[in-house]
């Protein structure tokens, strides 16, 4: 299959490894992969500020970037709930709502991708750690994404998945709701954080690079001793 | 910025900083989420439940002028008297104007948010009634003088030590951390005065069309001495709490209870018929409704966000919804707490006051999940958000999600610019700029890579 990376912007900028370590998974499962590099940003942070007249352009964009694409697979539940549910909600009645609705039928977030898609759920990664599991909300309720994840991690050689209490509370992320209510999305990232932390696990997983950012600040200032990873960056590993 | 918006900012800073306040509260809730997912277990299938409670609600809700009409004839051929209210000005005149006639002098109520709405004891007690709350919660916090901290469970907050101060301070009796005991002290206490009250007001759960009844539902049984009891019964009711058929309450009544509260049943489901029938030895000798709009008009007349009117007043989102789990139900500053607060009150109240609420979110959509009757709560946060973008747009957001825009419509400028924040990332995390500087408080950032993905991509670095 020849996949189109959407690879979100902070990653992009910030997390590259995690469209590095996508990328390599589906190669070494024999896929074509391509970048297209006129992508940027969803327009999520201002779809979600209310701000639907700049989000739509940002829509309207991403269809033309992704035009033709076989499949698009993007590392974030987030990014891609935004693709798949609100690019049509955006685009409703407009001479756009039948493209978007078809992009949303070929966008997939990459755990998603792997097993419904494809139907795999052993990628012959190898990690021996104990790794405990955080559900995005918009992969675990947008796009109503649970056991696939769970059911890769289970089959990384050597790794252990611990649950973690307060297993399906929101990390507190949100986007800009992070930094317009700072004192909440802290006091939720202290709950689902201090949870996490409690597991004992080495590493916090989680399809969403997003709440990797909110939950590995927040473990970083406090100077707890988990790590955030992205699932393909777990995956990837076969060393 | 609007003054509700300034206290809620302040309050929410001082309660998701109160660590112990905030531990009570999930702890709290804690039994909640055992007692409902058992529940839960117990039904055939949950989500067809849902989808039954929501079909009840949205027949009535739906053709909502003919459901009440037929309610109303129904309600007034067993003898009871109905009263229009457009607003809670009027709803209040109704009531004060009901109490002149009939003369009286006491009053006691049962738990009911539509008259916390209308601000209802306030309106009473200047006329010079005295009113007395005789659900427990809703007793305490009336005597803390404090709105209820969720509408469902008014005085969850509270702990054991600070109602034993009350009543001792209030009612003179000795202190007991005894729960059965602080609820003795307040059955003694109340049951005069429900033999005093001339009055007796009560909310409604429901309101059945095909038969005119009233259905109240309670754990301890003091809206049914409410009804009873007084010479005058009047329930305050919105509008939209019509249903068509008395069947609809064998799903409505069993989800109100386990999404609410995690119970099977409520302890006291009660159908009002009307005042004391000839031959008929007890009950009120007047039956009022006061049927209110109060803006729900106007939701209804939004078909986008309609749905709304479908609650049933659970508490199912307030309980799993994490932002009123670190805030508390008292930052609102609404007579309706939580996610379906936040997406109502604008509509009641006006949305430049009060849209920060649908601000004040993560999105998280466990409130949707929670609902029994499917409303699409983290939805229509986003549906006012964008209502409040266009009818009062604020420069700042329009200058930054423009700026934004700019930069990401042109790869090579959001790859340039992307340089330019990570080469001097350390640096701006030292500068108090908006965002990045709430974001710095309590959270580091990753260390910003030498090269973004689309550069190691470029130079197949892969």
């Amino acid at each position: 299959m020849r996949v189109s990376l959407f690879v979100p912007c902070f990653v992009d900028q910030l997390t590259p490894n995690v469209g590095l370590a996508t990328a390599k998974v589906l190669k070494r499962l024999g896929h074509e992969v391509e970048f297209r590099s006129a992508q940027t940003c969803c327009g999520q942070p201002s779809f979600n500020s209310g701000q639907w007249d700049v989000a739509r352009e940002g829509a309207i964009r991403a269809l033309g970037v992704f035009r033709g694409a076989e499949v698009i697979v993007g590392p974030s539940g987030s990014c891609v709930a935004m693709m798949r549910n609100f690019y049509p909600e955006l685009l409703k009645g407009t001479t756009h709502a039948a493209e978007a609705a078809d992009l949303a039928s070929r966008t997939f977030e990459f755990s998603e991708f792997l097993v419904k898609k494809l139907g795999i759920t052993d990628v012959g990664a190898k990690f021996a750690k104990k790794v405990t599991y955080h559900d995005g909300c918009h992969a675990l309720r947008e796009l109503r994404l649970k056991e696939e994840p769970r059911q890769l991690l289970r089959a990384v050689k050597g790794l252990e998945l611990i649950e973690t209490e307060e297993g399906e509370t929101c990390c507190g992320f949100g986007g800009l709701f992070s930094a317009k209510f700072p004192m909440i999305s802290t006091a939720m990232v202290q709950v689902k954080g201090g949870a996490l932390a409690r597991t004992g696990a080495d590493y916090v997983v989680s399809s969403d690079p997003s709440c990797l950012l909110q939950i590995g600040g927040w473990l970083s200032r406090e100077g707890k001793p988990i790590l955030p990873l992205h699932i393909a960056e777990v995956l990837a590993n076969d060393a | 910025m609007d003054d509700s918006k300034a206290i809620f900012l302040k309050d929410a800073t001082v309660n998701a900083a109160d660590g112990d306040q905030r531990a009570f509260i999930r702890k709290a809730l804690g039994g909640y989420y055992t007692n409902r997912d058992l529940q839960k277990a117990r039904y055939r299938d949950w989500e067809r439940a849902r989808d039954a409670a929501s079909l009840a609600k949205w027949s009535a809700v739906n053709d909502l002028a003919n459901v009440l009409e037929k309610f109303v004839t129904n309600f007034e051929r067993n003898g009871g008297v109905v009263h229009w209210a457009r607003d809670a000005a009027e709803a209040r005149a109704i009531i004060l104007k009901i109490a002149e006639d009939v003369k009286a002098k006491a009053i006691v109520k049962s738990k009911c948010m539509t008259s916390e709405e209308i601000h209802l004891n306030d309106a009473l007690e200047k006329a010079g009634y005295g009113v007395v709350e005789s659900d427990l919660g809703e007793f305490i916090q009336q005597l803390r003088g404090e709105a209820p901290y969720h509408f469902v469970f008014p005085c969850m907050h509270v702990k054991r030590e600070a109602i034993s101060e009350l009543f001792t301070k209030h009612l003179g009796t000795a202190p007991t951390d005894s729960p059965e005991e602080l609820t003795m002290i307040a059955r003694r206490h109340l049951r005069q005065l429900y033999i005093d009250a001339d009055i007796g007001i009560t909310g409604a759960n429901f309101l059945v069309a095909e038969t005119g009844q009233i259905s109240i539902t309670e754990n301890e049984g003091n809206a049914r001495l409410t009804a009873a009891l007084p010479r005058i019964h009047i329930a305050l009711s919105g509008i939209e709490k019509v249903v068509n058929h008395l069947d609809d309450l064998s799903v409505l009544l069993p989800m109100l209870a386990t999404a609410g509260a995690g119970q099977p049943m409520t302890c006291y489901n009660t159908l009002y018929s009307g005042p004391r029938k000839k031959g008929e030895c007890d009950g009120p000798e007047q039956f009022h409704i006061v049927l209110l709009d109060n803006a729900r008009t106007r939701l209804l007349a939004d078909p986008e966000q309609r749905d709304a009117l479908h609650c049933i007043r659970c508490g199912a989102c307030l309980n799993v919804c994490p932002i009123f789990k670190n805030i508390g139900g008292l930052a609102y500053g609404t007579t309706y707490q939580g996610p379906i607060g936040s997406v109502i009150t604008p509509h009641l109240r006006g949305l430049k006051q009060w849209n920060h609420l649908s601000g004040a979110s993560s999105l998280c959509g466990a409130c949707t999940d929670a609902c029994p009757v499917r409303i699409d709560l983290h939805h229509h946060l986003l549906h006012n958000r964008r209502n409040a973008a266009k009818e009062s747009p604020t420069l700042f957001d329009r200058v930054f999600h423009n700026g934004f825009n700019f930069v990401i419509s042109r790869p090579w400028l959001f790859a340039a610019g992307g340089r330019v924040f990570r080469a001097t990332l350390p640096l701006l995390q030292k500068l108090p700029l908006p965002y990045m500087g709430a974001w710095m408080k309590t959270r580091d950032l990753p260390k910003a890579p030498s090269q973004s993905f689309r550069d190691q991509w470029k130079n197949k670095n892969v």
